[in-house]
């Protein structure tokens, strides 16, 4: 019946895909809805939704959203733009990598939410602040996995490069960094899905907008349903621009797939 | 005057984990003329693709030299095309741009580029592919695009490593041919490494056998079976000849090398 590997229907797919929400939803129902927890500690879907349709009809809840995806885009940007040129210079030349991996793997293992306190002494509780949570949680890690994957650039192809006359200099602009550029942009959209969550890190302290604040806003209220409710934004938004990467990814690299 | 010196070339890899240092080729001395088609053949393991690859400058020799046109090889270069075994095409570039990337590393502007390369996409049989992805060709039709791209260089000399050494036994065989074809219409010095007896012979103006690792030169057999040749040729009497004191060679150096790695 289950066969190891065997690939799935496309159709059964979607189906199997949607069932699991479909039950996930409905046993959040049951045992809400069912009165088996505390409505105070647990809001049921359809007070959910309602607590989400008011705060953003009343409480321009959509504000805090548009500051959360800016801080979060802004932040990640930053971070790949100085870590992808330093990755890739690691990865492409040994002696800088002898330099500033040790540092960078050991960087890696600060965690962003404790640089809060210092940031905030540095940058104030502006918006500067916290893009630079977001950086501080990304740009290590993107420069480490951006070193790694250009270190293993196919030797063959750089070998071939080399036969065909190319300089070292070519080498690095004409086959390191185009033979690596999917797995780069890769990189960046799973570095995208971390930064979410130190945005919302960043935005339960010393915040007063986006949707970390309105979580720990409506925590002193006991307002689950909308914590929950911006949780489930949060996911949303983190799924749409997933789509959206992966489509770019797509169009810019279509020898990757073919 | 030789078109290709190789003198004393040697090849001592370093021990792993303080072992001892492995010698991989022995000392050798090769003159290839002008517009000669060698094939050097030898069991796995000989030490032929590392001549190779220290003749095209991946690897330096431990000792001796090598002499293109009477200047020493100290690394790679367009001078030197080079077919690996592996498909080693750019897979983010298409038929034609893999075809011109030497070119373009050496400047050549657009308009010349794109003839030089419209020539070989036609000498290799491949028009009407211009601009696929190498991802969606096939195993032949990707050696075709890599020999058309080390020859689109137009170089002095053109190094194939085991390059129809993953393609199935018919699509060998008809690389073998495109590649001769080629050869004897546009006349270029060639060194071919292969394992495969008949491939060596059916290519070679002159067979260069290799022992056992450590590698060394133990024969040298001229080829001289008349041109144009043809697939048939494989089944003639003299090509037989050829093909049965040859595999008497690589039987005895294939045997020393299980008896070593079995010892």
């Amino acid at each position: 019946m289950l066969r190891p590997l065997h690939p799935v229907q496309p159709g059964t797919r979607t189906v199997l895909g949607i069932a699991f929400f479909v039950l996930f939803v409905g046993f959040w129902a049951w045992i809400t809805l069912g009165g088996h927890v505390n409505r105070i500690f647990l809001a049921d879907p359809l007070s959910m939704l309602k607590d989400g349709w008011r705060l953003l009809v009343e409480d321009r809840f959509w504000l805090d959203i548009l500051i959360t995806i800016w801080r979060v885009f802004g932040g990640f940007v930053l971070a790949s733009i100085v870590a992808v040129p330093i990755g890739i210079a690691m990865g492409a030349w040994k002696p800088v990598e002898a330099f500033l991996e040790p540092f960078v793997s050991f960087a890696r293992y600060l965690p962003a939410s404790a640089f809060i306190p210092l940031l905030i002494l540095w940058a104030g509780i502006g918006e500067f602040e916290k893009l630079l949570v977001i950086f501080v949680g990304s740009v290590f890690q993107i420069i480490l996995i951006v070193a790694v994957k250009v270190g293993a650039t196919r030797r063959d192809l750089v070998e071939a490069a080399y036969t065909l006359g190319a300089t070292d200099n070519g080498i690095v602009k004409r086959v390191i960094m185009p033979a690596n550029a999917p797995e780069i942009a890769e990189t960046l959209r799973l570095v995208l899905g971390w930064a979410w969550t130190y945005v919302i890190v960043a935005e339960l302290i010393g915040s007063s907008s986006g949707i970390g604040y309105m979580i720990i806003n409506s925590q002193s209220r006991l307002a689950t349903g909308q914590i929950i409710f911006g949780i489930i934004v949060i996911g949303l938004i983190g799924l749409l621009s997933d789509f959206a990467f992966k489509a770019l990814n797509r169009w810019l690299f279509p020898w990757s797939l073919a | 005057m030789s078109k290709l010196l190789i003198e004393g070339v040697s090849r001592i890899f370093a021990g792993v984990g303080g072992g001892q240092p492995v010698r991989a080729l022995q000392p050798v001395d090769l003159a290839v003329a002008a517009n000669d088609f060698i094939t050097i053949l030898g069991p796995s393991g000989c030490g032929k693709s590392t001549l190779l690859r220290i003749v095209a400058g991946l690897e330096a020799p431990s000792t001796g030299r090598v002499l293109l046109d009477g200047k020493a090889v100290t690394r790679p270069g367009p001078d030197r095309g080079m077919v690996f075994q592996s498909y080693t095409l750019f897979p983010w570039l298409t038929v034609a741009e893999n075809i011109g990337f030497g070119l373009r590393e050496q400047g050549k502007p657009e308009r010349e580029r794109n003839e030089i390369v419209a020539s070989y996409v036609d000498l290799v049989g491949l028009k009407g592919f211009e601009n696929h992805w190498p991802k969606q060709l096939s195993g032949g039709m990707q050696q075709r695009t890599a020999i058309a791209r080390a020859l689109a260089n137009d170089p002095e000399i053109l190094l194939l490593d085991e390059p129809f050494g993953a393609l199935d036994n018919q699509t060998r065989g008809l690389m073998q041919e495109l590649l001769l074809g080629i050869w004897e219409r546009r006349k270029k010095t060639v060194l071919f490494v292969t394992h495969d007896i008949e491939e060596a012979i059916f290519m070679a103006s002159r067979v260069i056998v290799m022992s056992a690792r450590p590698g060394r030169i133990k024969s040298d057999v001229p080829v001289d079976l008349p041109h144009p040749r043809h697939y048939t040729l494989k089944t003639s009497p003299e090509f037989s000849a050829l093909k049965a004191q040859l595999t008497e060679d690589i039987r005895i150096e294939a045997m020393r090398t299980a008896q070593t790695q079995s010892a």
